[in-house]
């Protein structure tokens, strides 16, 4: 009987969170790798499945779960109104909206309006948090949870560039990094109730990076924090510190976890790999000539990829950083790319979605579709579909088979 | 900054007057609204308020108009969650068939008593069930007390006197300048300000803006290594414009500055030296008739203190990330007769271009922005 039970609790756990959902910034893993292989390749304007138009900016990725996009937005002279907002994934109807008065200060550079940080969800609820520092919790159908003002709670928390760290929820905790030039702090949020957790104090410097879960086999789960500082390795359940590495590190791009290693935007990219018992990381390999820009780093079939903020897309062995090609994309990029089938999706700030196989001997754009939208923030890869959240709209492309 | 914070603290949660704000609701929904507002900072209620926010979302259409009442007296995370309650349930009644009352909304929305919130919610509603009639009756709010409310009527009479550019120009301006003088919001009146420049009409903006341009500057004192932000250095113990003092390089005393900048800004590199590491300060006198209630709002991407009749409102040490009209809004109270006003301004030791500004812009207004000037 306990073990019925047992499995019961375990299937429903299971069973909340879809193997293709789209979880966070930069996916279920947080390494921009979607498992789905049916994503169009050759883009086209018939790729385009839906299209719609939101009531705000926003430079955060869309969520994807099962049959729901969820999708954040700022609004209002001051970018003072704070959207969440549900759509359908089949036909891009709203399904529902929740609107809330920022709490906290809204100022920020124009390509960091209110909705940058990407929520994060554990399948139950939707945890977004806003430039503002407003954070807000809701279940699937738009049940407020909870509601945190820590701008409001913290009035120096802030920074008049405007915050763009994303969430990440791992074991009943959700993370925010709140890290900025003043009152500046990581909080590990109860995910039922929002109440603090823990309340660390991080370095006094502006911080766009986002938190990263490291899984390791039979070892507890450690949220990775990014500062110019170096990286810091915490307990989310506790706050603690597990490990630091105090090398410095960029306050723009986030590293990325690829086969147990930290891909770390710091002095061009650092490679290191953590050891069992929390010890101090070992070092693999460095090189200054990857650097990457606004986006995140990403390792696809054993290659690390880096994009800079002119369009240079630079191809390296993942397993000693040896550069193997570079590539002139169209445009300028805040996005990072996204892999689905072994190719990137790489979009520019003027919308341009281009597809890159990077598996060849040279990085090969294998097709291009231009948006004519402003888009800054990364997409997302659920139901073989491409999600692109511009300035302005909504952009379904792929998984017509689906409708 | 413990004091500071209790401060800004308290003045998140004021509340409005309206003591029986959910006298019109049954009881069990208004037990249920009392829940919501009993939540306050770093998660206070949350717990509590989850099953109420399920009761509140359960409202009928005809309860909403009486729930939008129900948000006076709560603080602003309250608001957030009262607003998100009555937007599901007026999600759910609204498949169902059931029709929120116009009427019902703007009555709410025409009683300036209940909370500007409150009734932008009733506005914005009103707007889903009845676009026309909302629009129509909007010019009616080019004096509301609530900013959003008003920021929309302006914006209205903006959009007349662009389309009276294309006939007569003297009756554009004449609509751009009635516009002028509802506006509270600092973008606004610089659209304003714009679009009557290209007609011909040059708008006084430091008049309009009304800064605070006569001031007593004293400086450098050291902020090596942004030490200088928390050191508390003799101006701030004791305001005596009489007395010199020892400065960063030796010894330095107080000078009368005037601003001319239509932005109103205090120029220390050019009032004393472009240094870096430097600290200068800047004091004002500020006459009111009478004793009330204002708004300090400060402009300054440099490290800040200020301080008024010697209380420290507020301070912030982030440096050269960016500055606006109407950055930080500091709710202060006023003394009738002089009051003193201290700032603070901490220039660091960046070499890039972008960070030359040592430099800030202070004005006084009323909590909707309309200039406050010192009587003497």
């Amino acid at each position: 009987m306990k073990l019925s039970l047992f499995l019961t609790a375990a299937l429903t756990v299971a069973g909340s969170l879809g193997a293709a959902d789209w979880t966070q910034f930069r996916g279920p893993n947080g390494d921009g790798l979607s498992s789905d292989t049916g994503v169009p390749v050759r883009l086209d304007a018939s790729s385009i499945t839906w299209s719609i138009s939101l009531p705000g900016r926003g430079f955060s990725s869309p969520l994807i779960l099962g049959d729901k996009v969820f999708v954040t937005a700022g609004s209002g002279a001051r970018q003072d109104r704070l959207h969440v907002l549900c759509f359908r994934v089949t036909d891009g109807a709203l399904l529902w909206e929740r609107q809330f008065w920022a709490t906290g200060r809204t100022m920020t550079h124009e390509k960091i309006g209110a909705a940058t940080p990407t929520p994060a969800s554990d399948g139950k609820a939707i945890y977004a948090i806003f430039s503002s520092n407003d954070c807000v919790a809701l279940d699937l159908e738009g049940r407020l949870l909870w509601f945190r003002g820590l701008g409001r709670d913290y009035p120096n928390a802030s920074n008049s560039l405007g915050m763009s760290s994303s969430l990440v929820v791992v074991d009943g905790v959700v993370v925010a990094m709140v890290e900025n030039d003043s009152e500046s702090f990581t909080a590990g949020l109860d995910a039922r109730t929002g109440v603090n957790r823990w309340k660390l104090d991080r370095p006094k410097k502006a911080n766009w990076t986002s938190p990263v879960v490291f899984k390791s086999p039979g070892q507890p789960n450690r949220v990775l924090l990014q500062s110019s500082q170096g990286v810091t390795a915490v307990d989310p359940t506790t706050g603690k510190v597990a490990w630091d590495l105090s090398d410095g590190a960029s306050t723009v791009p986030s590293l990325v976890v690829s086969q147990g290693k930290l891909v770390i935007p710091a002095n061009g990219i650092t490679v290191v790999e953590p050891t069992a018992g929390d010890t101090k990381p070992k070092s693999v390999w460095r090189s200054a000539q990857l650097r990457p820009g606004t986006a995140s780093p990403v390792v696809v079939g054993g290659r690390l990829i880096t994009l800079n903020d002119g369009g240079i897309l630079t191809c390296a062995d993942a397993q000693d950083g040896k550069r193997l090609w570079q590539l002139r994309l169209k445009g300028s990029f805040s996005a990072t790319p996204v892999v689905a089938g072994g190719h990137l999706y790489c979009v520019s700030e003027d919308g341009r979605v281009q597809v890159v196989d990077p598996s060849k001997a040279e990085g090969v754009v294998v097709s291009e579709l231009t948006l004519e939208q402003t888009v800054i923030g990364t997409p997302s890869i659920a139901s073989n579909s491409l999600f692109v959240r511009s300035d302005s709209r909504l952009v379904r492309l792929g998984g017509a088979a689906l409708r | 900054m413990a004091r500071v914070h209790s401060v800004l603290a308290a003045s998140v949660l004021l509340v409005a007057t309206a003591i029986d704000s959910v006298a019109a609701l049954p009881r069990k929904l208004a037990s249920s609204v009392e829940r919501l507002k009993a939540v306050g900072p770093e998660g206070q209620g949350n717990a509590a308020a989850q099953a109420a926010w399920n009761d509140v979302a359960k409202a009928k259409a005809s309860q909403i108009p009486d729930l939008i009442v129900a948000m006076d007296g709560a603080n602003d995370y309250a608001l957030n969650w009262i607003r998100a309650a009555i937007e599901a349930a007026v999600q759910r009644e609204t498949v169902a068939g059931s029709k929120l009352s116009v009427k019902s909304l703007e009555t709410v929305l025409r009683d300036t008593r209940h909370h500007p919130r409150a009734r932008r919610l009733a506005f914005e509603l009103m707007q889903r069930v009845d676009a026309s009639k909302a629009q129509t009756i909007l010019s009616d709010f080019l004096q509301d007390p609530g900013s959003e409310m008003r920021r929309e009527a302006v914006a209205q009479l903006m959009a007349t006197a662009a389309r009276q550019t294309n006939g007569t120009k003297a009756t554009a301006v004449t609509t751009y300048r009635q516009a002028l003088g509802f506006s509270r919001e600092a973008d606004q009146i610089e659209d304003i300000a714009k679009r009557l420049q290209d007609l011909g009409d040059k708008v006084d903006l430091a008049k309009t803006f009304g800064w605070v341009s006569k001031w007593q500057l004293i400086g450098p004192f050291d902020n090596t290594g942004e030490a200088g932000f928390a050191k508390v250095y003799p101006p701030e113990q004791r305001l005596d414009l009489g007395t010199g003092l020892t400065g960063k390089s030796g010894p330095v005393k107080w000078f009368p500055y005037e601003t001319r900048s239509e932005y109103g800004l205090v120029d220390f590199n050019q009032a004393i030296s472009s240094l870096k590491g430097a600290v200068g300060y800047a004091t004002a006198e500020f006459w009111s008739d009478s004793a009330r209630t204002a708004q300090v709002r400060l402009g300054c991407k440099n490290g800040w203190k200020v301080w008024v009749n010697g209380a420290l409102i507020f301070g912030r040490d982030e440096y050269h990330r960016s500055a606006e009209i109407d950055q930080y809004r500091m709710p202060v109270s006023l003394k009738a007769g002089k009051n003193i006003l201290l700032v603070k301004c901490a220039q660091n030791e960046q070499t890039q271009d972008w960070a030359k500004e040592w430099e800030f812009q202070l004005r006084v207004t009323d909590e909707q922005g309309a200039p406050i000037v010192s009587t003497r």
